[in-house]
């Protein structure tokens, strides 16, 4: 129970807890109703019944009374269901839940958004999915995608080897739209994979029959079912229930706050787009099913950081993080890939220490080059490495990656620079753009 | 107290029966049918901004800028059980087309972004709302998502908060408890539907409504009528939107035989009384099928037969061209399918309305066979196939296999509840008064928390502030304006009642005229320019303060109020003092009326002097015929008696 002082002590002396039945009173009004609990952020001194209209109201106790009327058990949330049986003629797919809007429900304690839904949850939920394949499902974590650690990358790669290695054919993981490209980048440079590994997630939770999340999920599984051997991201291509678009892992971005198909491909189009649990269309050659051998490198360095450069930064920025023993860092740089010039002494010192930085753009669009103007060549001098056409994010996933496997500043440069998931493009493509 | 209410509803009783109605009248004795009846009241709110974004309240006709498709799936509620009216919707399996405005309509409305907090004028007109209606705020409102998935909110919720509970309405015939104001949004407009889809605009989803519900002590229908007429004039006393489909009652009706429906969308205030006289008349047949099933040791297979083979070689059009013929047999139904529930409805209607949810569009039974082409032959070999016995019903679909399949296991479902006689639903008003079923009674399971919205709480100060500026009622309105204006009980409630309170007021602001002149012009002259077919939009304010200063100046008589707007409708863009010049409406002078009853007075003279002062009348008539509205009546009667009195 979350009620506190003044409420707690209410409750507590009528030895009322949440879930019982009570009648609260006061002079002029009185309402009989299911305690239940309140948001721990919420004001003191207020109760919330819900009535038997359905309706929640919120009672300031200040001169109530309250009475039980009868001892209730808490509501509990949860799908009871039947076994799961096995098909040998589907596809095993294996769903890895990690937590997030997608696996989320109401959650009674804060009144918010809760990542406590399972992956079976979500079967039982969405029993259409079932028809499709066979599952093994399961938690791995159950975290907010805002609050995924570097190490949870670590696992959930290590998670879906051990998951092909059993048979799998293909992997869905459920995740937080937030940081879901960082998740996807990652586990695009640690797994060479001979299976499809199809990352999803929602923008509204499972708890409202207007989620995406079942279009997600069910799309996800038939791109796990596909020959696309891939670590992509399936999520919806518009606002309609319709398409999802399947992206490449390392060129994916989430780009609106809300909206359904906040993710977007950036200098690339998706893959691929699926309708109905099916490939509908294919836009870019991809690695087929079975082409590469099953092969992990989960080797990290985490102390990598991310950097936005603006108007007025300083010096001091960079300075700090190599003074605080920063192992490489990504700029955010304006436009083609600058930093102000009086930052080129700086740039230097790092590159003295070993410590790589990379370029990208704030722009995310297009592709660095540092030789256009003269600050860039500067930047250049002092060992700026280019970060070609990747985004900020799966430039600093990559740059954590690469310190994971060479401490050489030389075989760092080689490494960022080298097309090792599909990051890299050759040639920019008109189509890549606000696509 | 019983003794007095007794006394007030015979009253009530005769004055129902001398209405004319569409059925034939039964007297109906409502206390001992236990008639119980509450009123759900919806209004639209006319704040600037929606309820939970800041787009416009206005509706547009424009054309949308996106069609959005959509499904949605029925979800699990707070209390860990999934809603069974949300899943019978879901059953359907409908796809959702809506058509957004780039201008009109924001990411809120398609569901693609969080709503906005509370609208705060909204809240205020609530409190105002629930003053009037001596009702008790809530100490926190709780935005809620009450789970509708019929597509006509696009997150599959609607979004609704308690605001106040424990009111009370003081009518004619007593007290009635006031037992709930809501606020919600309300839901997007169904423009279409079709068997892909159905279409919704959202300009309306998340326009501010108010919910006023009452408690079902009512036992009269003609008391309900009045509630609703009542309660209809305290909100339209605060800001709210006027016009079609800006207010909608729901009227909940039980009796002691049946069970609790819900009559939803009675658009017009007059058809209450036959809504629940044809209810009654439903409740009580189903009823009595209830008894007669039980009587003749009734029941219902729940097998389905497939009847492919029985009708191969039909004639029957509908038949043959379905995918599919399908069967149930309900056992001892013989008689009852085709028995008459309300006017023009059987009780196959109601069985035939579950079944449409599952996407036929009817259904064939026994007790209307051989028709639709069907000949008596097949009737008879379909009986033998399916070994039924005289007393049995069968009732056939003819469908896809899969649509069939579920349609008759919808029918199966209600033949069954038939047992119990009348089912707890969710109906619709139709336009002569029948109801067609819509879905199961929601449960309080749909409710569950909207956690996107912070709980707000609402102090003592901000209803305060509001109560002591409380607008006025109607009956104290009327009131007032009797005694000010010194109008008559008639005029004073007319211009009450039609809501003119306030135009009638600020004309007599802008142009001191004679209060009784300006009331009769806006309840009876505009009224009857109407009828006759004259689009009355045209006299706005401005233009009827020129009508009346052309009275107050003297350049017109009030007789010649109604042919000179008559004349305006025909060219209102036109200078009105020219209009009544040319029309030849305006008063002459003094003189020229002198003239005139001068001249009449002449030739009358023999007839005076015979008569004496008894000829006034004749005269004046003589005189008012000649001057038609152009010299004002007392002028008149005052030089016809001049004039007489100089020849004599």
């Amino acid at each position: 129970m979350t009620y506190k002082e003044i409420s707690k002590e209410f409750l507590d002396k009528a030895n009322v807890t949440i879930g019982d039945r009570i009648l609260v009173s006061k002079d002029d009004i009185s309402y009989e109703g299911i305690l239940l609990d309140r948001s721990e952020d919420a004001k003191d001194a207020y109760i919330v019944i819900k009535l038997d209209s359905g309706y929640n109201v919120g009672v300031n106790i200040e001169s109530a009374t309250i009475k039980l009327i009868e001892k209730g058990d808490k509501p509990k949330i949860g799908y009871s269901g039947e076994k799961i049986e096995k098909d040998s003629n589907k596809d095993n797919i294996s769903i890895i839940s990690t937590g997030g809007t997608v696996s989320s429900i109401i959650d009674y304690k804060s009144g918010a958004v809760h990542p406590k839904f399972t992956a079976e949850d979500l079967l039982r939920a969405n029993p259409e999915l079932l028809d499709i394949a066979n599952y093994d499902v399961k938690a791995l974590y159950n975290v907010l995608s805002e609050n995924m650690e570097t190490e949870y990358w670590v696992k959930a790669a290590e998670s879906v080897a051990d998951d092909i290695n059993d048979g799998a054919d293909g992997i869905v993981i459920a995740h937080g739209t937030d940081t879901m490209h960082y998740t996807s980048a990652a586990l695009s440079f640690m797994i060479k994979t001979p299976v499809p590994i199809v990352i999803t997630g929602a923008q509204r939770s499972s708890d409202r029959p207007s989620t995406d999340a079942f279009l997600n999920i069910y799309n996800a599984v038939g791109a796990a079912k596909s020959d696309i051997a891939e670590v992509t991201v399936c999520m919806h291509n518009s606002l309609n229930d319709g398409d999802c678009a399947l992206h490449k892992g390392t060129k994916v971005r989430k780009m609106h706050t809300s909206r359904r198909d906040t993710f977007r491909s950036i200098n690339s189009e998706p893959i691929a787009l699926l309708s109905d649990g099916k490939l509908k269309s294919i836009n870019l050659p991809y690695i087929k099913r079975g082409e590469n051998k099953l092969k992990l490198n989960t080797n990290l360095e985490t102390k990598v950081a991310l950097i936005k450069s603006f108007p007025g930064i300083t010096s001091d920025i960079i300075d700090y993080h190599i003074d605080k023993g920063y192992k490489g860092l990504v700029i955010e740089g304006t436009g083609l890939g600058h930093l102000p010039d009086y930052m080129v002494e700086t740039l230097q010192r790092a590159n003295d220490e070993g410590i790589p930085v990379v370029m990208t753009s704030q722009c995310l669009y297009g592709t660095i080059n540092m030789n256009v103007y003269s600050t860039g060549r500067l930047l250049q001098d002092a060992g700026a490495i280019s970060g070609l056409d990747m985004t900020p994010e799966t430039a600093y996933v990559k740059l954590a990656w690469a310190l994971g496997q060479s401490d050489n500043l030389d075989e760092v440069r080689k490494i960022i620079q080298t097309n090792i998931a599909g990051e890299l493009n050759e040639s920019s493509s008109l189509k890549y753009f606000l696509n | 107290m019983a003794k007095n209410n007794k006394t007030k509803k015979s009253k009530l009783d005769k004055k129902n029966s001398s209405k004319k109605s569409k059925t034939p009248k039964i007297e109906r004795d409502w206390e001992e049918l236990g008639l119980m009846m509450g009123l759900e009241i919806h209004q639209q709110l006319n704040t600037k901004h929606k309820l939970f974004c800041h787009c416009s309240t206005d509706l547009t006709d424009d054309e949308f800028d996106d069609g959005i498709i959509r499904n949605l799936r029925p979800t699990q509620s707070e209390l860990g059980q999934i809603d069974r009216a949300a899943l019978q919707e879901s059953l359907r399996d409908m796809t959702f087309k809506y058509e957004s405005f780039n201008k009109h309509t924001c990411l809120v409305e398609t569901d693609d972004e969080p709503p906005h907090s509370l609208n705060r004028e909204a809240l205020d007109i609530c409190i105002t709302i629930a003053s009037l209606l001596n009702m008790k705020m809530v100490d926190e409102f709780h935005t809620m998502r009450k789970q509708v998935i019929d597509g006509s909110n696009t997150g599959g919720f609607q979004r609704t908060g308690l605001a106040a509970t424990d009111g009370y309405l003081d009518t004619p015939y007593g007290r009635v408890a006031i037992e709930s104001l809501g606020l919600e949004e309300d839901a997007a407009r169904r423009i279409d539907s079709d068997n892909e889809f159905t279409q919704f605009r959202l300009d309306r989803l998340g326009i501010p409504l108010a919910e006023i519900t009452t408690d079902p002590s009512m036992h009269h229908p003609e008391q309900i009528k009045e509630v609703a007429y009542m309660i209809g004039q305290v909100l339209r006393s605060t800001n709210v939107k006027r016009g079609l489909g800006t207010i909608r009652q729901d009227v909940n009706i039980s009796i002691k035989r049946g069970a609790r429906v819900e009559i939803k969308g009675v658009q017009d205030l007059d058809l209450i009384s036959e809504i629940v006289e044809r209810e009654v008349q439903r409740q009580l047949a189903l009823a009595d099928i209830k008894d007669e099933l039980i009587k003749r040791n009734a029941s219902v297979e729940d097998r389905v037969y497939d009847l492919d083979e029985v009708f191969k070689d039909t004639s029957s059009k509908i038949l043959s061209s379905a995918k599919s013929i399908k069967a149930v047999i309900l056992r001892g139904f013989d008689g009852l399918i085709g028995k008459e529930v309300q006017p023009g409805r059987r009780f196959g209607t109601e069985l035939s309305s579950y079944a449409k949810k599952m996407g036929v569009s009817g259904l064939f039974h026994t007790d209307e066979l051989p028709a639709y082409g069907i000949e008596a032959d097949e009737v008879d070999a379909m009986k033998k196939f399916l070994k039924t016995n005289p007393k049995d019903a069968i009732i056939i679909v003819a469908h896809d296999e899969d649509i069939a399949l579920n349609a008759l296991n919808e029918v199966i479902r209600r033949a069954k509840m038939a047992f119990d006689g009348v089912v707890e639903e969710t109906r619709k008003a139709l336009d002569d008064g029948n109801t067609e079923y819509m879905r199961p009674l929601p449960t309080a399971n749909r409710m569950y928390l909207e956690t996107d919205i912070p709980l707000f709480q609402i102090t003592d100060d901000m209803v305060d502030s509001i109560k002591n500026n409380l607008p006025e009622l109607p009956d104290a309105k009327k009131e007032r304006i009797k005694k000010e204006y010194k109008l008559s009980e008639d005029l004073a409630n007319q211009i009450v009642r039609r809501l003119l309170g306030d135009s009638f007021e600020s004309l007599l602001a802008k142009v001191k005229v004679d209060p009784t002149t300006v009331a009769s012009v806006l309840v009876s002259d505009l009224r009857d320019l109407r009828r006759e077919g004259i689009d009355v939009s045209i006299f706005t304010e401005d233009k009827l303060v020129e009508v009346f200063s052309l009275l107050k100046s003297n350049k017109i008589s009030k007789d010649a109020l109604k042919d000179l707007m008559l004349e305006i409708s025909k060219r209102p863009n036109d200078n009105i003092e020219n209009i009544a010049e040319e029309a030849n409406l305006t008063l002459l002078s003094e003189n020229a009326v002198k003239e005139i009853i001068h001249e009449i007075a002449i030739q009358n003279e023999s007839m005076i002097k015979e008569r004496q002062m008894g000829a006034m009348g004749p005269l004046m008539g003589m005189s008012m015929k000649k001057l038609k509205g152009k010299a004002d009546g007392s002028l008149v009667n005052k030089i016809v008696r001049e004039e007489i009195q100089n020849i004599l």
